[in-house]
């Protein structure tokens, strides 16, 4: 069916096929600088240090392996919500070339030290603007789709995909706004405390634009789609999005809590963080709702427990979050390990969980196979929650030793530790850390062995095509 | 109703996002930028400090180490003064961190003198044995000066032809000392808060012999790597022979030498364990 429609698959396969590459040297760089800062001697400098790894560890996390999956499952989904034909073919096939460029040269200018050093964006301009370039015509391409859709009404998931169209764009051109020295040089256009409000705006609404609003709405497509139940209240669909798009916005300053920002942008962040309890957990509730007379499936149908685990890991992540954004727990947490423990909650176990169920729905459907092994589903899927876990729970463990030392003082108000008897107290733990790495990074190949295994197949199989 | 009308739906949710943007990320511009706040000690970067902050964004330093000590005990105690707006003024971008894998590097500057730093870039683990900071050897490099007459200008900073002559012949960890020495101390916070150091000066373990392994453990961790392990000196000058009071070993490990890189450790020890490491000098002198 999806033939006869005309869908342009081609690019979909192009680009899950790049952002599965950009997924395996994500996770592959996390585990190396894992060791890095538990070994230090594996430090290369200059081009292999911990300091110029980091970024590139980050960049293909979010946008090769994120955004990669994203724009595949956007260009997919909206095609299908609106039963019409991608607006222009050529051109997501363009963007599917420009936006490996964009990665890889992203990848060798962070090697050699080019950086502007603000997290998740810290490509120098050139590569700025060609992102700039990529992300209007993605836009162009998804709207004007939408736009001359046949389907009247817009599903859930689109407005999500829009949300991120839109916030995506005007997050990147405000936080991006530089003054070039060179090609390969430029500094922030603001300065200090403003600068560090910017950049934390951005920060947290990356996070809201392009790592939740997608997930969501591959969430509110797929999980129907592979249980065959609807979700449960679409008018809890509309008050969370637009609650959700609302008051992340408000979030940013909770990154930058007793820093000289003023108090009052540090008091609203913390009150909407704490507010984006209830939209958050919306969705949760959509999806734990839909399932009802349906938790069977989390036992027969392979893909449910990607969903479910998923979205719950969602909504924990949506209650540390908030707490985390609380003065007095972050004046005892931040800068800790703590936080990347959270950050990995995410992104391990909400976003990956979602990105890698999705793909296992598609990869059959659009190259017209069958799944090559669900055992080794069912493997990748333990493993990838297994080495999440372990990496996260060492994590908190680790912060809340070290903040507790850190703030112990002596009965003449003195400090009771240096700050490296802290930092030695926390080798073991970055070596469970590597470890759980190492599990997560395991199960990802399995992940790609089954997938490519599953595209070079030769059964087709009859019941697959109705979807 | 909204759900059929894509370009309505486009533009509203344009300005839902914009709400709270406008609140939270434009209107705190006219709040920092306020006059008042700026304080007229802080100083733009010279030529070598601009072009050594470069060599720290371009390493990512800013992944391990923050840049601003929170109004909280324990970040005043380990670090100094809390940060104010206006020492941020002349940092594009600003290099605030979000992660303390190392230390705080806020009010680094004026802590240790240049030549604890120059040996401790090249081998952290020289200096302090069980850090994870990587070797950064490679900084002694000569400086590539080719665009820092343009970066002055182009971040509007002061400079002179002989400020930038000046810069030949130095290598890049010159030019990161140079930074590295002056974060934080624009502002003169260690003088003040040295002033409200002293008190009791009388050692209460004289002669009380069984503190001494404590204060040789301390002195091990804290004093040796410029001192050395048999007090004969090395960044720092040799211990060996100093003929000095008690109260005076205390006074200076209390409140440091700020003009002779020698740090205060008063916040960080204590004056229980300061007294422990006076008392161990003491017993170590040779006469």
């Amino acid at each position: 069916m999806n033939q006869k429609e005309g869908y342009a698959d081609e690019v979909v396969k192009g680009f899950i096929t790049w952002s599965l590459v950009w997924g395996v040297v994500a996770v592959l760089l996390g585990v190396v600088i894992s060791l890095q800062l538990a070994y230090p001697q594996l430090n290369l400098p200059p081009y292999l240090s911990y300091g110029r790894l980091r970024p590139i560890h980050t960049n293909a996390g979010i946008f090769g392996w994120g955004v990669g999956s994203f724009m595949a499952f956007f260009i997919y989904v909206t095609q299908r919500l609106t039963k019409t034909k991608l607006w222009s073919p050529g051109l997501a096939k363009f963007q599917l070339w420009l936006f490996n460029v964009i990665i890889a040269s992203a990848a060798v200018t962070l090697m050699l030290g080019m950086t502007r050093s603000k997290e998740y964006a810290e490509l120098e301009w050139p590569i700025a603007l060609l992102i700039v370039v990529l992300w209007v015509i993605f836009s162009i391409n998804i709207i004007m789709t939408i736009i001359k859709r046949k389907e009247e009404q817009m599903y859930i998931s689109l407005w999500y995909i829009m949300a991120a169209l839109i916030g995506v764009a005007v997050l990147y051109l405000v936080n991006n706004a530089g003054i070039p020295v060179s090609l390969t040089k430029s500094y922030s256009a603001y300065a200090g405390a403003n600068d560090a409000n910017v950049q934390w705006w951005y920060g947290h609404n990356a996070v809201a634009m392009v790592l939740t609003a997608p997930p969501l709405a591959l969430f509110y497509y797929f999980l129907p789609k592979s249980t065959g139940v609807p979700i449960y209240s679409h008018r809890m669909g509309v008050i969370a999005f637009w609650s959700l798009i609302f008051m992340y916005l408000w979030t940013g300053a909770h990154h930058l809590l007793w820093t000289p920002v003023p108090d009052w942008v540090q008091t609203l962040a913390m009150a909407f963080s704490v507010m984006l309890i209830a939209p958050s957990w919306a969705s949760v509730f959509n999806g734990y709702f839909s399932m009802n007379g349906q938790w069977h499936q989390m036992r027969e149908n392979y893909l449910v427990k990607f969903f479910i685990f998923g979205i719950t890991f969602y909504g924990l992540q949506t209650i540390q979050g908030p707490s985390q954004a609380v003065r007095t727990f972050s004046a005892f947490i931040h800068y800790t390990d703590w936080v990347p423990g959270h950050v990995h909650m995410g992104t391990l176990g909400w976003v990956s969980l979602i990105i890698f169920a999705s793909i296992y729905y598609v990869v059959p459907r659009i190259y017209g196979k069958e799944i090559y092994s669900i055992p080794l589903v069912n493997l990748h899927f333990w493993l990838a929650v297994t080495g999440q876990l372990i990496f996260s729970i060492t994590m908190w463990i680790a912060g809340v030793q070290q903040a507790t030392m850190l703030n112990a003082t002596n009965s003449d108000g003195s400090l009771h530790y240096s700050f490296m008897e802290t930092l030695v107290e926390m080798y073991p733990y970055w070596y469970g850390r590597a470890f759980g790495g190492i599990i997560y990074f395991v199960s990802m190949l399995i992940f790609v062995y089954n997938i490519v295994k599953t595209v070079n197949g030769n059964s087709t199989n009859a019941a697959i095509k109705k979807a | 109703m909204l759900e059929k009308k894509p370009v309505i739906f486009l533009l509203l949710a344009t300005v839902v996002i914009l709400i709270g943007t406008a609140v939270t990320m434009i209107a705190p511009f006219k709040w920092i930028n306020d006059p008042k706040l700026k304080i007229a000690e802080v100083k733009p970067y010279t030529a070598l400090q601009l072009e050594g902050r470069d060599i720290y964004i371009r390493e990512g330093c800013n992944n391990c180490h923050t840049q601003t000590v929170r109004p909280l005990l324990a970040d005043v105690e380990r670090y100094g003064e809390y940060s104010k707006v206006g020492e941020f003024i002349y940092d594009q971008p600003h290099l605030w961190g979000s992660r303390r894998t190392g230390p705080d590097l806020a009010r680094i500057g004026g802590k240790y003198p240049d030549a604890w730093h120059l040996k401790h870039m090249v081998d952290p683990q020289s200096m302090v044995p069980r850090s994870n900071m990587p070797k950064y050897a490679f900084l002694q490099r000569p400086l590539d000066t080719s665009l820092t007459e343009k970066k002055m200008k182009a971040l509007k900073f002061p400079s002179t032809p002989a400020e930038l002559a000046a810069l030949t012949g130095k290598s890049e960890l010159d030019a990161m000392v140079a930074y590295l020495q002056k974060l934080g101390s624009d502002i003169p916070w260690r003088k003040s808060a040295q002033a409200a150091v002293l008190g009791d000066l009388k050692n209460p373990f004289l002669d009380n012999k069984t503190v001494l392994p404590e204060g040789k453990a301390i002195y091990e961790k804290e004093c040796a790597q410029c001192h050395g392990a048999d007090l004969k000196g090395g960044v720092g000058p040799s211990l060996a022979d100093m003929d000095k009071p008690d109260s005076y070993i205390f006074k200076t490990l209390f409140g440091g030498i700020p003009a002779g890189g020698m740090p205060a450790f008063g916040d960080s020890l204590g004056k229980d364990r300061i007294w422990k490491v006076a008392s161990f000098l003491k017993s170590r002198q040779a006469h």
